[in-house]
């Protein structure tokens, strides 16, 4: 057994879990945060990604001990308050997405992707970009509609800061 | 996955003292090892973590010589702006590897320990001519890489670093496995002021390898068209069901050609 910490969603939250234990199952069963989904268990699909110190990273491949010391964010900590996360929206708004099972790892990859790519996105970036996470049902049309417009919305932001830095 | 010990190791010592116990394996990033375990085709009774080691960690590059520290990801690799200048190739290999959670995880001393057939660093490393430092002593690459998953790396032995001297010239096509992504064939040429070196990776029954036939003919002439008619034997060559020996052999030909022109760009 180890004793894990981690700021998870702005909580600091610990626990004693087996080893073994990986990261996703710590999420889901021991905080109940069940947003983060168990697709291929196979480090393929990528609906558990997490980003963990600001990185995103399939919490399947990872134990929850190597985690430990960490700070960690899920879907559930994406957005503030009642608003949702630019990319939250950009999802709802471009329908990027049917059943809705991948979704929470394509939204913590994309906004990943995007804070990578402060000077913005193209399409041929985000499809390749997105080569870890896997959709069963929309083509990923939908999906890099909706990456390439929250990541306009997202850099319209981070350009509005530094003109005002610059004045 | 088994039940495992986990240790987190705080020095290069620490780590060499913690490997001793049971039959334990060494952790950097875990994109292969972990994997491995859930599925049980790995079972150690304890794990160490090198991954939070410091002296472990960053790229320094000085003149023309590049040291890699041996937990530095596949991310910090590929993204590290002194390495792009100096070795452009290896960085953009680091960008070529696995998915974008993978190369924030996966680090270039595991996936050289790790030694797998279709990894892409090894292939880097041998046509780089790269030394291997480990906590006891400085190995170069083609002594280092063995075969299959196989290493010069002896028991409690751990990498800490890759060192080399970056070429005038060198780039790195990969074909990749779109599913695993893999290389089904990769190939790293580099010219520098020890001649013309060339590595394939995903395509010998063991392991990387300098492709002689290739290194010959650019050793005349280090142009994609040095290499017209040159015909890489499909003898030793994995055969499964991605692509025979035979279409490996004609697609090292091909991703030589490749490199060599992105090389000349």
């Amino acid at each position: 057994m180890s004793d894990v910490s981690f700021v998870v969603n702005g909580r600091r939250v610990s626990g004693a879990v087996e080893d073994r234990t990986l990261l996703v199952h710590f999420l889901r069963e021991n905080l109940g945060l069940t947003g983060t989904h168990v697709g291929c268990d196979t480090s393929q699909c990528g609906a558990c990604v997490v980003h963990v110190d600001g990185r995103a990273v399939k919490s399947c491949s990872m134990l929850a001990a190597q985690a430990s010391g960490s700070t960690v964010t899920t879907i559930e900590g994406l957005a503030s308050g009642p608003d949702l996360h630019p990319v939250q929206a950009a999802f709802k708004e471009h329908h990027g997405l049917q059943c809705g099972f991948c979704t929470p790892g394509m939204i913590m990859t994309a906004t990943d992707m995007i804070s990578r790519h402060p000077e913005g996105l193209d399409e041929a970036t985000v499809r390749a970009e997105l080569d870890g996470n896997i959709c069963r049902c929309t083509g990923y049309h939908n999906i890099v509609k909706a990456i390439l417009a929250a990541s306009k919305t997202m850099s319209k932001g981070a350009t509005k800061g530094k003109a005002k830095q610059a004045a | 996955m088994y039940s495992v010990n986990y240790h987190r190791a705080t020095s290069v010592g620490d780590a060499a003292k913690l490997v001793k116990s049971g039959d334990a394996k060494l952790l950097s990033g875990g994109m292969t090892l972990i994997p491995a375990m859930k599925t049980r085709l790995a079972a150690p009774s304890d794990l160490v973590d090198l991954s939070r080691i410091k002296d472990l960690q960053g790229i320094k590059v000085s003149g023309k010589t590049v040291t890699i520290g041996a937990a530095t990801t596949h991310y910090d690799v590929a993204s590290d702006e002194k390495l792009r200048k100096v070795c452009p190739a290896l960085a953009h290999l680091a960008s070529l590897i696995g998915d974008p959670a993978v190369r924030h995880k996966g680090t270039i001393g595991g996936s050289i320990a790790n030694n797998d057939p279709a990894a892409d660093y090894p292939a880097a490393l041998l046509a780089l001519g790269a030394t291997m430092v480990t906590n006891k002593r400085g190995i170069p690459a083609d002594k280092f890489f063995k075969g299959l998953f196989e290493t010069a790396l002896k028991e409690g032995e751990i990498i800490t670093a890759v060192t080399f001297t970056a070429p005038s010239k060198a780039a790195y096509e990969k074909f990749r496995n779109p599913a695993s992504r893999y290389a089904i064939v990769g190939v790293f040429v580099t010219k520098g002021k020890d001649g013309v070196s060339v590595a394939v990776t995903g395509a010998g029954e063991d392991g990387v390898f300098r492709s002689k036939e290739i290194e010959a003919a650019l050793a005349k002439n280090f142009a994609a068209a040095a290499l017209d008619g040159v015909k890489v034997p499909a003898k030793g060559l994995m055969s499964d069901i991605h692509a025979s020996a035979d279409y490996r052999a004609n697609l090292i030909a091909v991703m030589a050609r490749r490199a060599v022109a992105a090389a000349n760009a």
